[in-house]
């Protein structure tokens, strides 16, 4: 069947087609516009040889087959449709006599000659046995092959498939592939693997949308933002790492001393960044860089997410005061009151997690607003006084006389209840009429 | 404890075959064919070997083989060094090509060695694969679904012949393709089967099971200590001692298969009961004389002994498991997961993610929560997609983008499209299925990236059980136990399903929320005997919440699971697998 290989040589090196490889810069394919222009240029020398008398005509379907153009066509303009690999074109595929694989690399020294069409092939793949691919020359019948591995399923073969193709259609190929997305995945999949940087950037610049509905990538304006905030937050991090490790040599900066530091804040996420300035820079002017606030506000970050930071920093280091004042704001008539955008019963779990003491705890126990949650967490952390507090409230003497034994004997708190149920109030809740007055000695 | 099934319950056929064929091969390979006397494990170091031959037992990954040829080429510049290659199940011809590429100094020669299944329990058979699910879902290549077919195909021909075989998912059915494939080619010999059906699933038919916290015994220990391969490393927390300990998990340790499928709540106290009993037993030798005693220790002392051991074991993994839980604010994830589930309080669940990624709780989880989000509420708002993404960017680091990027493909974490609440795309639906062109929703709904219709899904299959009665963990009435009460796992209610109808017929409407790639198939010359013992291959990966859950179904309609999976997975496993920073 190769009869004619000197002619190759010289069709091979002739100006017309050039093949490509991985390291040619000046692949004449570049140029050309149209996968129709390449296949013509191939289909005219396929005339050129009709005095091949082993003509092999594959119409698997029975119907009459078509011209190499006329499939080409029907490639091209099938970009819309999706699923290609239930359409086998319809291909004369007449004798392989036009191009000649690239010698970059083949699989070659692994095949053995032998005769074979391509759906034969494909199936003798599928029984690991051993076939000669680079018979194959013509676009169709490559084309071909590319189908019917296709439609086996088998994702080994789909990829050497293409290997195979790859050398000497590259971009043909890829436009053939555009319609034939599950083989089109597979050449991407592949790419990855191997790393080539270089390929995957031209295929990405030339068919940006297709590839991005493949690849699915990122960038679109809204996480460019992200990404830009993110060389933002890695220019301040630069400054402050410099200048902390500076201070921390010096040795003159207490909180250095006291907690030093375990790891360089480069890279590390936004959130991180801002626990790191609220546990070593949180009194600082709002013009550092370094300042909590500075960062809270040049990087858009919620109140929420900001007092959850605070409140795990200061916590650790035992600022209470802080806290408190993080937490009250005064209005317009001097009072001040506590509020915050995170339930307090989360800012008791999360002082409870540092190991704030229990009149911390208690205060911000008392601000939960759920009585039942209240007294939950006040029994949980010992917070006696909102406990017995809540159940004077309730007027609930049962509860009241319940939770004694729960205090310690002789502390204040004993002497509160004791106080409490003293009381001469009447209380409807208990009424009882034999009642005594009991007197505490 | 564990409860007894029907008396007429099958056994299960003997997996060991299984070992010693892919043993026996590998022996055959090593000494005949490659004279190896020594093999090394693949670290990505350098090789400082005085041999001229080295040989290589390998996963066909293009990274390994590149490696094999950079890290050894310096080392071997100018010296004649022969390398042979091993590849594991099958060889890659894009393996092959790098090989080529590389024009290696020195000699190569590769081979194949067909191990595929790894049985890791009498009912458990793995493949060993966890790269197949971000090689076939997430970059869509195919390139196992050969050896999955082989894999059934071996079952097959040594277990079956199966006569019914059920399927849902597109991979499924390539691999189901592909193993009919190899069964024509192939001659089947009359035999008597023993495994009579099967049913292959993809793991991307159900998300929403993998990422749930497990609370059976078995899931929980594989959540929080990682078993690999059957195997599990307790530390020093569990063992009270300074030393760490391997211990296999399988039915051959006693107390473990005990407690293994139970619901958690059950297992300490169940563990205390056995203790106790254990000292009675131990101090049994008080009143003996030196005959009994001679014949106590003969017999019984050993296995007491490790009874206790094992024991003592299982009993400081439960109170490392409750500390560490109790920690972690469990009880409160779990009220996130179920409510999600149900459907229920989604504004609270989703203030509790959000405060879960702002206190940097756990990168994994946060993903984790947010995908579950996303699946049963069928995408998330704009609004709060921007919100939470942009807060777990904040907290976790901004490389993260890749990750959103991969989890949007599978359709795991995504946005709501304007026009797609959850009621257009219910009706939608409904239409179409009584459209003569229903087909066409198929191809509508091909893609990779899944639209999930949980809620619907929930309702008609009835997977989140009526809240208002109280389940009892203790006797459990359905698979819902596995996930304490609040949801049956969708994959293996499609199983039930289907083996309850013996097809596809009746849930017409549920396939194609799922979007189709369902197949029943029934060989009727290969009836048997077997026909209640049953192959369930997990393409993708199967969580141990899963096998428990059908250990359970068989018990309660006298069939008997195997349960056969590319790799046991989770949902820490499921996440990393996906994240953006991998090639």
């Amino acid at each position: 069947m190769m009869k004619n290989k000197p002619d190759e040589e010289d069709y091979w090196n002739s100006s017309k087609f050039k093949a490509f490889t991985f390291d040619d810069e000046d692949d004449e394919f570049s140029r050309l516009k149209e996968s129709k222009q390449a296949v013509n240029s191939i289909r005219s020398l396929v005339e050129e040889e009709d005095d091949e008398d082993e003509v092999e005509k594959v119409s698997w379907s029975g119907e009459p087959v078509g011209s190499i153009s006329w499939s080409v066509r029907e490639t091209a303009a099938s970009n819309q449709k999706t699923q290609r690999e239930h359409a086998f074109p319809k291909i004369n595929a007449s004798s392989p006599s036009v191009s000649r694989s690239h010698s970059g690399y083949s699989l070659s020294s692994l095949f053995k000659g032998d005769d074979w069409s391509p759906e034969e092939t494909i199936h003798r793949m599928q029984q690991g046995k051993v076939v000669s691919l680079e018979r194959f020359r013509s676009l169709q019948d490559k084309l071909l092959l590319l189908d019917f591995s296709v439609r086996a399923h088998d994702g080994n073969i789909i990829t050497a498939v293409i290997l195979f193709t790859l050398t000497s259609i590259i971009r043909v190929l890829f436009r053939e592939l555009e319609s034939r997305q599950t083989a089109l995945r597979h050449f991407i999949h592949y790419l990855t693997e191997i790393r080539d940087h270089r390929l995957l950037l031209e295929l990405l610049s030339k068919r940006r949308d297709f590839l991005k509905s493949c690849l699915n990538l990122p960038f679109s304006p809204e996480e460019s933002a992200h990404v830009q905030d993110h060389y933002t937050l890695l220019e301040r991090q630069i400054i402050i790492e410099a200048t902390d490790r500076l201070a921390e040599h010096a040795g003159k900066v207490e909180i250095f001393q006291k907690f030093p530091r375990r790891a360089s804040i480069l890279n590390m996420p936004l959130i991180t960044t801002l626990y790191y300035c609220c546990f070593y820079h949180y009194n600082e002017p709002e013009g550092t860089y370094s300042s909590p606030l500075n960062i809270r506000h040049t990087f858009r970050i919620s109140e929420k997410q900001y007092f959850v930071t605070v409140l795990a920093a200061r916590a650790k280091l035992k600022a209470w005061s802080d806290l408190d004042a993080l937490f009250t704001s005064r209005n317009w008539l001097g009072f001040t009151k506590k509020k915050s955008p995170l339930s307090f019963h989360r800012v008791v779990d999360i002082l409870q997690k540092n190991s704030a003491p229990t009149q911390v705890l208690q205060e911000y126990v008392g601000l939960v607003d759920d009585a039942d949650l209240r007294i939950g967490l006040a029994q949980k952390h010992k917070c006696h006084d909102i406990v017995i507090n809540t159940y004077r409230d309730l007027k609930d003497r049962q509860l009241l006389l319940g939770y004694r034994g729960k205090v310690e004997r002789g502390s204040a708190e004993e002497r509160k209840i004791n106080d409490l149920l003293d009381s001469p109030v009447r209380k409807r809740r208990n009424y009882d009429h034999h009642h005594h007055y009991q007197h505490v000695t | 404890m564990a409860h007894s099934g029907r008396r007429d319950s099958p056994e299960l056929p003997d997996f060991s075959l299984l070992k010693r064929l892919a043993r026996d091969q590998l022996i055959y390979l090593l000494e005949q064919q490659h004279e190896v006397d020594k093999l090394y494990k693949v670290e990505y170091k350098p090789i400082i070997s005085t041999s001229d031959q080295v040989c290589f037992l390998i996963r066909p990954r293009i990274q390994t083989v590149k490696w094999i040829y950079v890290a050894n080429a310096d080392k071997a510049a100018g010296k004649f060094r022969r390398y042979k290659i091993i590849f594991t199940p099958q060889k890659f011809y894009a393996c092959e090509a790098v090989l080529e590429e590389q024009g290696l100094f020195g000699d190569v020669t590769t081979d194949e060695w067909a191990f595929y299944l790894l049985p890791l329990d009498d009912d458990i058979i793995s493949l060993e694969l966890p790269e197949f699910f971000r090689d076939n879902f997430l970059a869509g290549d195919q390139r196992w679904v050969r050896t999955v077919g082989s894999a059934l195909h071996l079952l097959h021909s040594i277990y079956g012949p199966f006569s019914k075989i059920y399927g849902i998912g597109r991979c499924a059915k390539m691999a189901y393709e592909s193993w009919k494939e190899q069964v024509e080619e192939g001659d089947t010999k009359a035999r008597q089967a023993e495994i009579g059906n099967a049913f292959l699933i993809d793991r991307d038919v159900d998300y929403i099971t993998p990422l749930c916290s497990q609370v059976v015994y078995e899931g929980l220990v594989d959540d929080i200590f990682r078993i690999k391969c059957g195997c599990v490393e307790f530390g020093h927390d569990v063992t009270s001692s300074d030393k760490s300990v391997k211990v296999m998990l399988n039915s051959q340790d006693k107390v473990f298969s005990e407690i293994r499928n139970e619901h958690f709540s059950n297992v300490f106290s169940f563990l205390s009961q056995k203790a106790r009993n254990l000292q009675t037993a131990y101090d049994k030798r008080r009143g003996m004389d030196i005959k009994q005693m001679k014949t106590f220790v003969s017999e019984e002392l050993k296995g007491l002994k490790q009874e206790h051991r094992l024991l003592s074991l299982h009993i400081g993994a439960c109170e490392s498991i409750m500390k560490k839980k109790t920690k972690q604010d469990f009880q409160e994830l779990l009220k996130t997961e179920h409510s999600l589930l149900e459907g229920f309080e989604i504004r609270e669940c989703i203030s509790f993610i959000e405060e879960h990624i702002n206190r940097q709780v756990s990168m994994i989880e946060s993903l984790r929560l947010l995908c579950l989000l996303s699946i049963t509420e069928n995408g998330l708002l704009p609004k709060d997609f921007r919100a939470l993404k942009a807060q777990y960017l904040q907290s976790y680091g901004v490389d993260h983008l890749l990750t959103f990027a991969n989890l949007r493909q599978l359709g795991l974490l995504v946005e709501q499209q304007p026009g797609e609440t959850l009621t257009v795309m219910e009706s939608k639906v409904g239409k179409l299925v009584n459209d003569k062109t229903a087909g066409k929703l198929t191809d509508a709904f091909s893609s990779l990236a899944k639209k999930s219709h949980f809620r619907a899904l929930s309702r008609k299959l009835n997977l989140v059980p009526k809240s208002d009665e109280e389940y009892d963990l203790r006797v459990p009435r359905d698979m819902a136990y596995i996930f304490s009460g609040a949801y049956i796992p969708l994959s293996c209610k499609l199983i039930e399903q289907v083996l309850e109808r013996d097809s596809w017929t009746g849930l017409e409407e549920v396939t194609k929320l799922l979007n189709g790639h369902e197949f029943a198939f029934t060989d009727l010359r290969a009836k048997s005997d077997a026909q209640r013992i049953i192959l369930v291959m997990f393409l993708g990966g199967c969580t141990f919440s899963e096998i428990s859950a059908l250990r359970f179904l068989g018990r309660e309609r006298g069939y008997k699971f195997i349960v056969v999976t590319t790799a046991i997975t989770n949902s820490s496993r499921l996440i990393e697998a996906l994240l953006g920073n991998k090639v």
